[in-house]
């Protein structure tokens, strides 16, 4: 019996919601507020244009417009005085229909770009968990 | 005679990973260590515990190969595994496993041959609210069955059934990546079914709580724990759960390296065999 409660306790774990993203100042400041994270940004535009699996989407993209947007868009999310101004991520990936491993493919150039400008592992786990709980406003529409 | 059967196995395993090798293309789909490492029943997951994850990068429309050793050397045994894994598109994985366990003390050795499926119910390990939930069978056949019958094995092939789901929390304790699996298995297999399959005790199945935790250190080095409750069908020894501490690294979407530290309590009536756990998965 008292191996079934280790067991028990792991389920509750398991089917509880993905962990409440922390967004605070905190990661908006470990991510070197918005000149950090437009340096950020500018290394992993740089890497998407070098991604083969990805590139065909951003044919037609104003980049510099994308830079600024994404720029605003990390800001806001992680807790920085700043108010997005683009469109909702459905919107904005409508028709595209972006398929799990392009997703997978652009959260690899995030974390090549992240590790460019060395930022610990904690601070990169806690962006990446904000901007996985896009995944399904990005995905498939 | 059990050489040539032997054998034979190798060149089936080689021939399948030629066969297979060209047509696994772009199969990096997924993100690291996602795919996890190969037990040593062949089917993807942790070293001893099934997980709901599948084998390999496949994401959708994309295959996915595996190839993997295991090898554990406790105090009186020595278990070799040798297995392959194909899967697509994050949703099947088909394994075939061959396992020896040498009985260093005894004398001799059990073989057995095991055949794997497992399919993602739903959900997903990293993105959304669900866990990742795969429901898989696994079908073992001994190829040596004298000493398992002698102590009082009623079957020489069975077939287990296991529910798993497995979730990652990307930003977890510490701010790191955690993963948790669980595994529920119906199974009346005595030590994997090296020693057959129900016994003088017991012959029906039996559901079993199999459980892993990890946490990832970063992207490449994952530390993690496993616990597996296991039947006890055979009156001559009691047959005891498993545990190991294991250390994963993860250097590329290619390899993947398992070292373990394995308490495996008592095995047929020789007590205390803890020991040394190492795997190596190579993926294509």
């Amino acid at each position: 019996m008292q191996k079934h409660v280790v067991a028990i306790i792991l389920a509750i774990v398991l089917w509880q919601p993905l962990c409440q993203a922390q967004v605070g100042n905190s990661l908006y400041q470990q991510l070197g507020e918005r000149a950090g994270i437009n340096e950020l940004m500018t290394t992993f535009v740089l890497e998407i244009a070098e991604d083969e699996r990805v590139i065909e989407h951003f044919r037609n993209v104003d980049i510099e417009r994308f830079h600024h947007m994404l720029g605003e868009h990390l800001c806001e999310l992680t807790g920085g005085p700043c108010t997005y101004t683009g469109a909702d991520m459905v919107e904005v990936h409508r028709g595209m229909a972006i398929t799990r491993s392009e997703f997978n493919a652009i959260v690899e150039n995030l974390i090549k770009a992240m590790e460019h400008h060395q930022l610990p592992t904690a601070t990169q786990n806690r962006l990446l968990s904000t901007l996985a709980e896009l995944h399904g406003e990005i995905v498939g529409q | 005679m059990r050489r040539k059967i032997s054998q034979k196995n190798y060149a089936l395993v080689l021939g399948v990973a030629l066969v297979v090798a060209p047509v696994a293309h772009a199969n990096d789909g997924k993100l690291l260590a996602t795919g996890a490492v190969t037990t040593i029943e062949g089917s993807g997951g942790g070293g001893i515990v099934p997980w709901a994850t599948t084998a390999s990068y496949a994401e959708d429309g994309e295959w996915g190969f595996t190839v993997n050793a295991n090898f554990a050397d406790v105090d009186d045994f020595q278990l070799g595994v040798q297995s392959l894994n194909l899967t697509y598109g994050n949703r099947i994985e088909v394994s075939y496993a061959q396992q020896r366990l040498g009985l260093n003390t005894i004398g001799g050795d059990l073989k057995q041959q095991i055949y794997g499926l497992k399919v993602r119910l739903l959900g997903d390990l990293v993105y959304g609210d669900l866990p990742q939930v795969s429901l898989g069978v696994q079908h073992k056949r001994n190829t040596t069955f004298a000493l398992p019958q002698a102590v009082g094995a009623k079957h020489d092939s069975g077939t287990d059934i296991y529910l798993s789901a497995a979730k990652a929390w990307l930003a977890g304790p510490l701010d790191r990546t955690w993963v948790a699996n669980l595994t529920l298995r119906a199974t009346k297999a005595n030590q994997l079914g090296l020693l057959g399959f129900g016994g003088d005790q017991n012959d029906d199945y039996q559901v079993m709580s199999e459980a892993s935790l990890g946490m990832f250190v970063n992207r490449h080095w994952l530390l993690g724990v496993e616990y597996r409750q296991k039947p006890d069908n055979l009156g001559f020894a009691r047959e005891s759960d498993w545990r190991d501490v294991f250390v994963g690294w993860f250097p590329t979407k290619s390899v993947a390296m398992v070292v373990a530290y394995t308490d495996l309590k008592g095995i047929a009536g020789l007590p205390d065999q803890s020991g040394a756990y190492a795997s190596l998965q190579i993926s294509f």
